[in-house]
């Protein structure tokens, strides 16, 4: 590990003395690149000052706040229930998987348990976001190195997902679907026959994307040994998902504390690579979207019989006390930490969002890559605005 | 019965929670309990505070001074190598109430003699691990090898001022920037605390509880006025509850009016 940096950071001095050289006999000076907010390569409104010299990055500063809404101060004016069609807007595109951490939370302030039903449907339609989610990246990195095509059939395939938590929840993005105690409702009838349908689809999805992208040589010049994480600076900047594991950490959430998921009656695996470049991050997301569909088949066909709300209070007060739930959301671990004082309110929800976490190792990643390369590292670590601004 | 403190006798530490929590689940935690002794045996009496939720999570309050120390003791000798969070709480009780005149808060506040007038006479109440100072930092790290994981807490003293992490954990930077920002508390050796999210000539430090928030200041909740009834709502089964909401219906629509 410590040897990739070492070599970068010998490739980056020879750069710079060879640069030092050409400025002092050119009388160059270092420029500033404005990128953003509104680049098309910065998936919403973030902004990078990146300082220049040449065609290298001496130190880039990512500033973001373009879209902060302030959910934390404005989940303390809101009741339990009301919360969740705010957080909803966290990571938009996999909304679903943004308010199972926090009813779970409320549910272990509350000392309620989902019944068995809705826990499997929940963790159904968890993996349902992660794949809706994960595939518009899929999709989105060919994008970043140039290739259009890709997301046009992301977005194609993305559609039938879609309309599977459409069905299901009466919501595309927004689903806010999950209660305090478990669900808003059951799920339609045919539904579980149609969905098996998609995730054919989506595994057909995935062998496109690798034939497609995966093997191409731009694409594999672009992100191999590019924008290189190590896995203790990884671990000491907090970063999670396949951002984490695209570095060779065996980490997971789902299964290493399946709070109130059914990850361990499932038969998946985690997967890593050991390189830590944005290729491996992309591979391992790839591998990742074909294990929720083998896992999404495995949850229709174990789903058990049962009601599909415990008994909760109408007004839901919850008792004082903290609790902090974490879940690997498509994007990485996301939690809340919960402070209630027995009202109908929480006192204080902090809201640990994978996006915030995996940006902040960009002022360190950006340092001494080449312009170009700016794009396909941030592709790669793939953030949501709304999941770092919250 | 919130604060579970142990303020008086951190190194004998384990029975005096244990005793008055575990009437759900009386397992102990012995993982836990492993990670708060060797905790315990490094800061001694730096560690002020604890709180065991068997089988759920360990939170730990040290002083302010040990902050820093702590978090490099977890990562260098207790193999907690991964950063998750780093925030802060704020526990004045807001002076502005719930700010909420939702329906359901009407219904409650009716069965209830409304309290939430005078609420900055509640005492300050500070939750798992105790406390003493109206604002506390809070943190979480984790042990990926082992699947541990400890939150943290330190009373931030009237200077707020808490030493930083940035040296230990890399990540806290953005986050103590945050934390600053939001709260005020400043990180000795922090290589650059400015805004992350808001404007830089921003002003004051909007998540504390005494910072109004002002959507709700120039324009009250509506709460029910814009909820219709469904029309299945009159033969569905919760008729009391709906008796009581059109109740609300009025008063609501009078206050509003009042406020504004």
């Amino acid at each position: 590990m410590t040897d990739i940096t070492d070599r970068q950071q010998l490739s980056y001095i020879a750069a710079q003395a060879a640069d030092a050289r050409v400025n002092l006999e050119l009388e160059t000076e270092g420029m500033t690149l404005n990128i953003g907010p509104q680049h098309p390569a910065t998936h919403g409104t973030l902004r990078i000052v990146a300082k220049l010299d040449g065609e290298q990055v001496i130190a880039a500063d990512p500033v973001m706040g373009y879209m902060h809404r302030g959910y934390e101060k404005l989940t303390e004016v809101r009741t339990y229930p009301q919360v969740t069609t705010l957080i909803n807007r966290i990571d938009w595109l996999g909304s679903f998987a943004n308010e199972v951490p926090f009813i779970l939370a409320a549910e272990q302030l509350m000392e309620v348990e989902a019944p068995p039903r809705a826990q499997w449907i929940r963790t159904l339609l968890f993996e349902m976001s992660r794949i809706a989610n994960v595939v518009l990246f899929l999709g989105d990195m060919a994008v970043q190195v140039g290739a259009v095509t890709p997301v046009f059939f992301a977005f194609r395939d993305r559609e039938h997902i879609l309309n599977q938590i459409e069905a299901a929840t009466g919501g595309r993005f927004h689903p806010n679907f999950d209660r305090i105690g478990g669900l808003k409702d059951d799920l339609p009838a045919g539904w579980v026959t149609e969905t098996k349908q998609v995730m054919k689809k989506m595994r057909s999805f995935c062998d496109e994307i690798e034939n497609l992208v995966m093997g191409n040589e731009i694409f594999q010049a672009r992100t191999r040994g590019i924008g290189v994480i190590p896995a203790d600076i990884g671990l000491s900047y907090g970063l999670s998902g396949a951002n984490i594991r695209g570095s060779g950490v065996d980490w997971d959430v789902r299964r290493d504390n399946p709070c109130g998921l059914v990850y361990d009656e499932l038969d998946w695996r985690v997967w890593t690579h050991p390189d830590g470049d944005s290729f491996s991050r992309f591979w391992v997301r790839l591998q990742e979207v074909r294990e929720a569909t083998r896992m999404v088949d495995q949850l229709l066909d174990g789903i058990p019989a049962g009601p599909v709300m415990a008994k909760v209070p109408r007004i839901i007060k919850v008792p004082a006390g903290e609790a902090y739930v974490e879940t690997e959301n498509p994007l990485g671990v996301m939690g809340y930490y919960v402070v209630s004082k027995g009202d109908l309110v929480p006192y204080r929800v902090k809201i640990r969002s994978a996006s915030f976490n995996n940006m902040s190792i960009t002022p360190w990643l950006l340092k001494g890559v080449y312009v170009p390369d700016i794009i396909t590292i941030l592709g790669s670590l793939y953030f949501i605005l709304g999941d770092i601004d919250r | 019965m919130s604060p579970l403190s142990s303020t008086d006798a951190p190194t004998q530490g384990e029975d005096s929670t244990e005793t008055e929590d575990t009437d759900a689940t009386p397992a102990s935690d012995a993982v836990r309990e492993a990670m708060l002794e060797q905790l315990t045996g490094e800061l001694g009496d730096a560690l002020v505070g604890h709180h065991i939720e068997p089988g759920i999570d360990l939170t730990v309050r040290v002083t302010a001074a040990a902050w820093a120390e702590t978090a490099a003791f977890l990562r260098t000798g207790m193999g907690f190598g991964y950063f998750n969070f780093l925030s802060a709480i704020d526990w004045l009780p807001s002076p502005f109430g719930r700010d909420m005149d939702s329906q359901v808060d009407l219904t409650l506040e009716q069965d209830e003699d409304a309290d939430a007038g005078d609420a900055d006479i509640e005492p300050m109440e500070q939750g798992l691990a105790g406390g003493d100072t109206r604002f506390q930092v809070l943190a979480r790290v984790n042990d990926i090898v082992d699947h541990r994981g400890v939150t943290l807490k330190a009373d931030v003293p009237d200077d707020m001022t808490v030493p930083s992490w940035v040296e230990v954990y890399r990540g806290a930077n953005w986050h103590e920037r945050e934390a600053w920002e939001m709260f005020g508390i400043t990180f000795a050796g922090h290589p650059g605390l400015r805004h992350i999210y808001l404007p830089g000539e921003f002003e004051g430090n909007p998540m504390r509880k005494d910072y109004p928030l002002l959507a709700r200041r120039v324009k009250p909740w509506p709460g029910i006025v814009d909820v219709e009834a469904m029309p299945d709502d009159a033969d569905a089964g919760g008729d009391n509850e709906d008796a009581s909401t059109t109740s609300a219906d009025p008063a609501d629509a009078g206050e509003s009016t009042d406020a504004s």
